[in-house]
C-alpha cells in the first residue's frame, strides 16, 4: 500500500545544526510504521541525493532515532550560513522535497 | 556522597532566549517550587555571522531587560543564583559588557545589591595563533582547515565554555553571573555538578531545558519550564498548565539542531544518549534515564570567528508580468552583463545576486522544482562590495537596468518592477561571514574565560 509521508510522520523539519550543517528530521505518528521504514531502508542517501540535488558524499548521515520514534538526515549545507547567496540562514525551510514522498508500507 | 541522600535538584528555565520573554504566572509557579537556580540561555550562532562580527545583540534591549528584571528580583529575593550564558546572544565583549549595563541598570533601578560575577569569553588571535602553530587547534567538520592568512582576518573569537568558570564564579559567592560565549547546557548544569549530581543527567537536562518550553507541547520559546534532577533520573515539566511534556516532545527536543541525537559533543567529553530512556511520569512529567558523560583524553573549548567581507546594499521588488516571469533567467542574466560592462573599467569588485521569491528564492540550489507556475515573482537585488558606496552604486545600477531592460517579446514598456516601497535600495551595511568553527585543546578549563567579580548596586 502506498502512503504518502504526510500521512504517516507527525514531524517533518529542517534546521541548521551549527553554521556548515542542515539537518532533517521525520518524525512518525506510530512505532510499527517507524519501524517498516526503517527496516525498507527507503529513506537512503540515494533518495537524499536524487531529492536535493547533491552527490552522496555531501550527506553526513541518516539515523534512525527510536526514543523519537524518529529519522535524521544530516547534510553539509552548500554554504555556509550567511554565506553570500544565502537563502535561508536558519535553515529551517529545506524541507518541503521530503513533503511529496511516498512509501510502499 | 552518599547519592541515596540527593534531595532533587531543581533548575527553573523561565525562557528560550534571554529577551524572547514568558508570562509572569508561569514564572511564579516556578518560584514556588523553590528552585535552586534560575538559569538562561542567551545565545545562538542561528542567526547567522552578522551579530558576531558587528558586536550586536540579535534581541531587544528592553525585552531582555524586562526578563532580566523579574529574574535577578526573584533570585535575590528567594536567595539562589540567577545564571545568563552568551550574552547579547553572541557572547563576545561588546555582547557581554551590553548585557552588564543592563544589570547594572536594574540594580539602580530596583535597590538591589548584590555580587556579580562577569565571565569573558572572547579569544585572542594572537592566542589561536600560538595554538594553532602547536597543532591544538582543528576544524570542526565540515568547516575548512584555518590558515593563519583566514586568522588575520578574523573580526572577532568566541570560546564557547564549559560548567567549570560557572563553578568557579558560584565558589566566589556570585549571585548574578553573566557570561560570555557559553555551552548553551553549562548554566543550567553548574550548580547541580558542583554540588555532586551527576555530569551526563545535568547536562542533558541543560540540553532540554536550554529551550525552556519549545520541549513541551504546544511548544513555545517563551513559556518556562522546571527540571528536577535526582541521584539517577531528572524529570521536566512545562510551568504553564496549557502545556504537557511528552517522551515524544522531549525526544523530539533531543533531535533538534544536532548532527546525532546519540553522541553530543560538548567542553571536556560527549553525551552519550545511547542508552538513555524517556518515560511518561504523569501526564505533564517525563522522566530520564541513562544518560552519560563520557570524558574526552583533552579538553576541547569550541571556537566561533567571523570575518567581514563587504558590505551590502538591496532593492526589494515584484513582477506580474507573465512574459518577464517566463524568461527571468535570461532577464537576471542580460541585467548582470550589461552591469559587469557598465563598470568594466571602475576597477569596482563586486558580488551580485538576485533572490527571486515564487522560482528560487527560499532554497536556492537545493529546490528541486526547477520551473515556477507563479503568476508574480518578487525579487530582491543583493549587492555586496568592499565599501557601502560600491554596494550602492551596484544595486542602484542594476536595479535601473532592470527595470527599463528591454527583454525580448515585452508588451509592458513603463517599466518591470513593482517597488513597494520609496526608497527602494536598503543600506544594510557590514557583511560578515563565519571563517573560524573550531575546537581548542586547553589544559585548563577556565583558562580562556577570566572572570571578574564586583558588587554593584545598593545605593539609590
Amino acid at each position: 500500500m502506498k502512503v504518502r509521508l504526510t500521512e504517516i510522520a507527525e514531524v517533518i523539519r529542517s534546521k541548521n545544526s551549527g553554521p556548515y550543517e542542515l539537518t532533517f528530521d521525520i518524525i512518525f505518528k506510530d512505532w510499527d510504521v517507524f519501524e517498516k521504514v526503517c527496516l525498507s531502508k527507503d529513506i537512503n542517501p540515494s533518495l537524499v541525493s536524487r531529492l536535493y540535488s547533491i552527490p552522496e558524499e555531501k550527506i553526513i548521515n541518516i539515523i534512525e532515532f527510536k526514543p523519537a520514534k524518529a529519522i535524521k538526515i544530516t547534510i553539509e549545507r552548500p554554504i555556509a550560513s550567511g554565506e553570500l547567496g544565502e537563502t535561508d540562514v536558519y535553515g529551517a525551510q529545506q524541507h518541503a522535497p521530503l513533503l511529496d514522498l511516498e512509501f510502499d508500507i | 556522597m552518599n547519592n541515596s541522600s540527593l534531595t532533587p535538584f531543581k533548575v527553573l528555565s523561565p525562557t528560550a532566549i534571554l529577551g524572547y520573554g514568558f508570562p509572569i504566572k508561569s514564572f511564579e509557579e516556578g518560584m514556588r517550587r523553590h528552585p535552586h537556580v534560575i538559569a538562561v540561555d542567551a545565545g545562538s550562532t542561528d542567526p547567522g555571522p552578522y551579530y558576531l562580527g558587528a558586536g550586536v545583540s540579535f534581541t531587544d534591549r528592553s525585552a531582555v531587560k524586562r526578563d532580566l528584571e523579574i529574574m535577578i528580583s526573584a533570585g535575590i529575593e528567594e536567595g539562589i543564583p540567577v545564571i545568563i550564558g552568551s550574552a547579547g546572544g553572541s557572547g563576545g565583549d561588546p555582547h557581554l559588557n551590553w548585557n552588564v549595563d543592563i544589570i547594572k541598570e536594574i540594580a539602580a533601578e530596583k535597590g538591589l545589591k548584590f555580587k556579580l560575577a562577569i565571565i569573558k569569553a572572547e579569544i585572542d588571535k594572537k592566542y589561536v595563533l600560538e595554538m594553532m602553530r602547536t597543532g591544538k587547534v582543528s576544524p570542526l567538520h565540515p568547516a575548512p582547515e584555518l590558515t593563519e592568512e583566514e586568522l588575520d582576518k578574523t573580526v572577532r573569537i568566541v570560546g564557547q565554555m564549559g560548567v567549570e568558570p560557572f563553578i568557579k564564579a558560584l565558589d566566589e559567592g556570585a549571585q548574578v553571573i553573566v557570561a560570555g560565549r557559553a555551552y548553551d547546557p553549562a548554566v543550567f548544569a553548574a550548580l547541580a555538578i558542583k554540588m555532586g549530581y551527576d555530569r551526563g543527567l545535568a547536562i542533558h537536562m541543560g540540553k532540554i531545558l536550554e529551550c525552556a518550553s519549545i520541549a513541551a507541547t504546544p511548544g513555545s520559546g517563551s513559556d518556562c519550564m522546571i527540571g528536577y534532577l535526582g541521584s539517577d533520573y531528572f524529570e521536566v515539566e512545562p510551568l504553564n498548565p496549557m502545556r504537557r511534556c511528552t517522551t515524544l516532545s522531549v525526544a523530539a527536543h533531543t533531535l533538534y539542531e544536532k548532527t546525532n541525537p546519540y553522541i553530543l559533543p560538548g567542553p571536556g567529553g560527549i553525551l552519550d544518549l545511547t542508552h538513555t530512556k524517556f518515560h511518561q511520569e504523569t501526564e505533564r512529567v517525563v522522566k530520564v534515564t541513562g544518560s552519560k558523560f563520557i570524558p574526552s583524553e583533552n579538553y576541547t573549548i569550541k571556537l566561533e570567528g567571523v570575518k567581514r567581507i563587504g558590505y551590502r546594499t538591496i532593492s526589494i521588488a515584484g513582477t506580474r508580468d507573465p512574459v518577464m516571469i517566463e524568461k527571468i533567467d535570461e532577464i537576471i542574466e542580460g541585467v548582470k552583463e550589461r552591469v559587469e560592462d557598465n563598470f568594466r573599467n571602475s576597477g569596482f569588485k563586486y558580488y551580485l545576486d538576485f533572490k527571486v521569491y515564487g522560482k528560487n528564492g527560499v532554497m536556492g540550489a537545493l529546490e528541486p522544482v526547477k520551473h515556477t507556475s507563479s503568476h508574480e515573482l518578487g525579487i530582491i537585488i543583493d549587492a555586496v562590495a568592499d565599501t557601502q558606496a560600491i554596494a550602492n552604486t551596484i544595486c542602484s545600477f542594476t536595479r535601473s537596468t532592470m527595470l527599463h531592460y528591454g527583454y525580448e517579446g515585452r508588451i509592458s514598456t513603463a517599466g518591470n518592477l513593482a517597488f513597494p516601497y520609496s526608497p527602494s535600495d536598503f543600506k544594510i551595511g557590514e557583511v560578515f561571514v563565519f571563517n573560524i568553527y573550531h575546537t581548542i585543546r586547553v589544559d585548563d578549563p577556565c583558562q580562556l574565560f577570566p572572570c571578574e567579580t564586583i558588587l554593584i548596586g545598593g545605593e539609590k
